[in-house]
């Protein structure tokens, strides 16, 4: 079971929503319900699992019921239907004064607005958390300092909310967050009232800071771009129902329907994905074959050129011609002899810097992975089906998938 | 054409507070015993004590209050105004009777109003009670009022407190229900209980509007003193009085002004104390 576990979470908004609910599963459209009774449906049977230590976001536009959801991890909205299971405890079942302590100790939120007290000062915000666990002040305000400083805002510790550009706000925000020192951090909107720029740099924080601390992180955002760049998974929300559920590159080269590839069309391919996510595996991997046995393996394969992996990773390519010249000449020579230095690329770059590389080669680049070893290559061929992926018509063949256990992009 | 319903009530009325007063006169006598405990010595105090010392506690207080060195020598020269107008001993039985019912009113009126903020149905209740309250003509709970405590202080009390709670009531109860949703969803959100959230959030950020409703009563239990001094209560409101009665304008005059004047300086004290107490709202956004 995973960490998170929401299960055919249904939320109505309303006067009945338990009438609401039933007339909606005997079929009854969401208009009908707000026309008849007034009730109006937030989330609709939506289930999403989160594992420990991943980024997984919730995407939508407003309205969509990504704000529903996430309050449901913390239970401040409580589903009409459905369960909500957190490291194999059903929230359901907890009283006020358990749900209070599970609160307290295992979760921390991030909100749009900020959320701050403005009659306290900063380190009194940061601290906040602690004080309701009834930390003694000392020690609270020890690590309220030392989370202030993590996010750049030293200095700043006695000055009161209001004083602060949002941005800054959102920093307290955050350290508060990270002060409750909780391992599920909820993130609603966090970024979005924030400038461009800003939001950016306060994405770069979010992922050094996740880099070392590992937290679970639910996060909701209405931007794609956010999105593809801060989750692992990605969650698409429309109208109260789930719509898509995968790795951004999943999302960016599989859209499930209009709505999703609607949402990814403008997104910038080159940067978003990376590498590994859309490699090939190579056509003939060559160890320690002869010269002979190569020659075979290749006119057995159809191919042109061979991608040479030794004892310390790989080494280079060779083509069918040298082969031939080796085999003709003197005895004695093996592949060792006869492997050219090649173009290589690094499994974790974004299909933009590997780009300049694939078009220079003449035949595909091979792809290194972390510890210098062949992944896959990256033909020109490949990074043309990329770019021209057929957008409009999803039941058009040949749409690639995604490479088997690929890693997310955008990391 | 119409039927007599207003003498049966009357009657009623009458028929049930006179078995009141021969059935738990003690108890009222005691109650009112209770109140005159802590009035007394208040008021003992502040006659007692050279008009020196008083004014400098009103110097004091007000600097404390505002950090402003004028205003509290203003107040302090406009307490001595009373002085020179005759008014002293006058001004301090006032001042007692202000002070206490004005406690009382904080101890009932905080309270009240963080229950109907809370409760919809406590709210639907209290509000039309709040009305009468603030509506119905004090001389219509005095009768009674006098005759289940006696003349004099309690019953003033009394209606003092009947007729300034209202205010703080629903500014308490409009402060808190004012505080930001967004804080408010913070604060559960990382788990405070319901004390906490009142005690760390909703109370602070409703203190202004507190600190208003608290400076409402003090105006509005000052202005009842002249109808106390009706039931016996003494202090500026017999001054006032008795120019009414002797038809003497000058003195009634001189009863009014020292009531200004005493408005003013708990005004200017309650407010720039409510001012400060929100300095974090005037720090530039």
């Amino acid at each position: 079971m995973a960490f998170i576990e929401a299960a055919h979470l249904t939320k109505i908004f309303g006067p009945h929503p338990k009438q609401a609910l039933a007339r909606l599963r005997a079929g009854a459209t969401k208009e009908e319900l707000l026309a008849s009774g007034g009730d109006i449906v937030g989330l609709y049977d939506v289930s999403i699992s989160v594992e420990r230590g991943e980024t997984f976001v919730v995407m939508g536009l407003s309205g969509s019921g990504k704000s529903t959801l996430i309050r449901h991890l913390n239970r401040l909205v409580d589903p009409t239907d459905g369960t909500v299971t957190i490291d194999g405890v059903d929230l359901m079942s907890l009283s006020i004064r358990e749900l209070e302590h599970y609160r307290r100790e295992r979760l921390a939120m991030v909100f749009q607005r900020f959320g701050l007290l403005p009659h306290r000062t900063v380190a009194e915000n940061v601290a906040y958390p602690l004080e309701i666990r009834g930390t003694k002040r000392n020690e609270r305000r020890t690590r309220a300092l030392e989370w202030i400083e993590t996010v750049g805002l030293a200095g700043y510790e006695d000055r009161y909310p209001a004083e602060l550009s949002g941005g800054m706000q959102q920093r307290v925000g955050l350290a508060r967050a990270l002060c409750a020192d909780a391992e599920i951090l909820l993130m609603d909107e966090a970024f979005s009232a924030l400038d461009p720029l800003i939001r950016s740099q306060m994405q770069d924080l979010l992922m050094e800071l996740q880099a070392r601390l590992h937290k679970t992180i639910v996060f909701i955002t209405h931007d794609l771009d956010e999105a593809l760049r801060l989750g692992d998974r990605i969650a698409i929300l429309r109208d109260g129902a789930l719509v898509q559920l995968g790795t951004p590159a999943e999302i960016l080269l599989n859209p499930a329907d209009s709505y999703v590839r609607a949402f990814v069309k403008d997104v910038n391919r080159a940067r978003v994905l990376t590498v590994e996510t859309v490699m090939k595996p190579p056509p003939l991997r060559l160890t320690d074959e002869t010269l002979e046995e190569a020659l075979a393996a290749m006119q057995r394969e159809g191919a042109r050129i061979g991608y040479v992996v030794g004892a310390g990773g790989y080494r280079g390519v060779v083509t069918r011609d040298a082969l031939d010249a080796a085999i003709a000449g003197p005895h004695g020579s093996d592949i060792g002899d006869i492997v050219m230095d090649a173009p290589s690329i690094d499994a974790g770059a974004s299909l933009a810097e590997a780009l300049p590389a694939t078009l220079a080669s003449a035949y595909p680049v091979a792809v290194i992975d972390e510890a210098g070893g062949l992944a896959g290559v990256l033909s020109t061929e490949r990074v043309g089906e990329i770019f021209t992926l057929p957008m409009e018509n999803e039941e058009k063949p040949g749409v690639p998938a995604p490479v088997p256990g690929a890693n997310a992009a955008g990391k | 054409m119409f039927p007599d319903i207003g003498q049966p009530i009357a009657d009623a009325v009458n028929a049930g507070v006179r078995w009141l007063v021969v059935n738990y006169g003690g108890a009222f006598e005691s109650f009112a015993n209770a109140l005159l405990s802590i009035l007394v010595p208040i008021e003992q105090a502040l006659r007692a004590a050279p008009p020196w010392l008083v004014l400098l506690a009103v110097g004091a207080i007000a600097f404390a209050a505002s950090r402003k060195i004028v205003l509290a020598v203003v107040l302090m020269v406009l307490m001595w105004l009373i002085g020179g107008l005759g008014l002293w001993e006058q001004a301090m039985q006032t001042v007692a009777i202000v002070l206490v019912s004005v406690a009382l009113a904080i101890l009932l009126g905080i309270p009240t109003g963080i229950l109907t903020a809370r409760s919809d149905i406590a709210r639907a209740i209290l509000n039309p009670l709040l009305d009468l309250m603030q509506t119905i003509p004090s001389f219509v709970y005095l009768i009674p009022a006098a005759m289940l405590f006696g003349l004099g202080k309690v019953p003033a009390i009394l209606a003092t407190i009947v007729y300034a709670t209202p205010p703080l009531i629903r500014l308490t109860d409009l402060g808190i229900r004012e505080v930001g949703k967004s804080v408010m969803e913070a604060s559960r959100a990382f788990g405070a209980t319901y004390r906490q959230m009142l005690t760390g959030v909703q109370i602070p950020l409703a203190l202004p509007s507190i600190m208003q409703g608290i400076n409402q009563t003090i105006i509005m239990a000052l202005s009842m003193v002249v109808i106390a001094s009706m039931i016996g209560a003494r202090g500026i409101g017999e001054t006032v009085l008795i120019g009414l009665q002797r038809n003497d304008a000058g003195t009634g005059l001189l009863g009014g002004l020292a009531i200004v004047i005493l408005a003013i300086v708990f005004d200017r004290i309650s407010q720039s104390f409510g001012q400060r107490l929100q300095s974090y709202r005037a720090a530039r956004g």
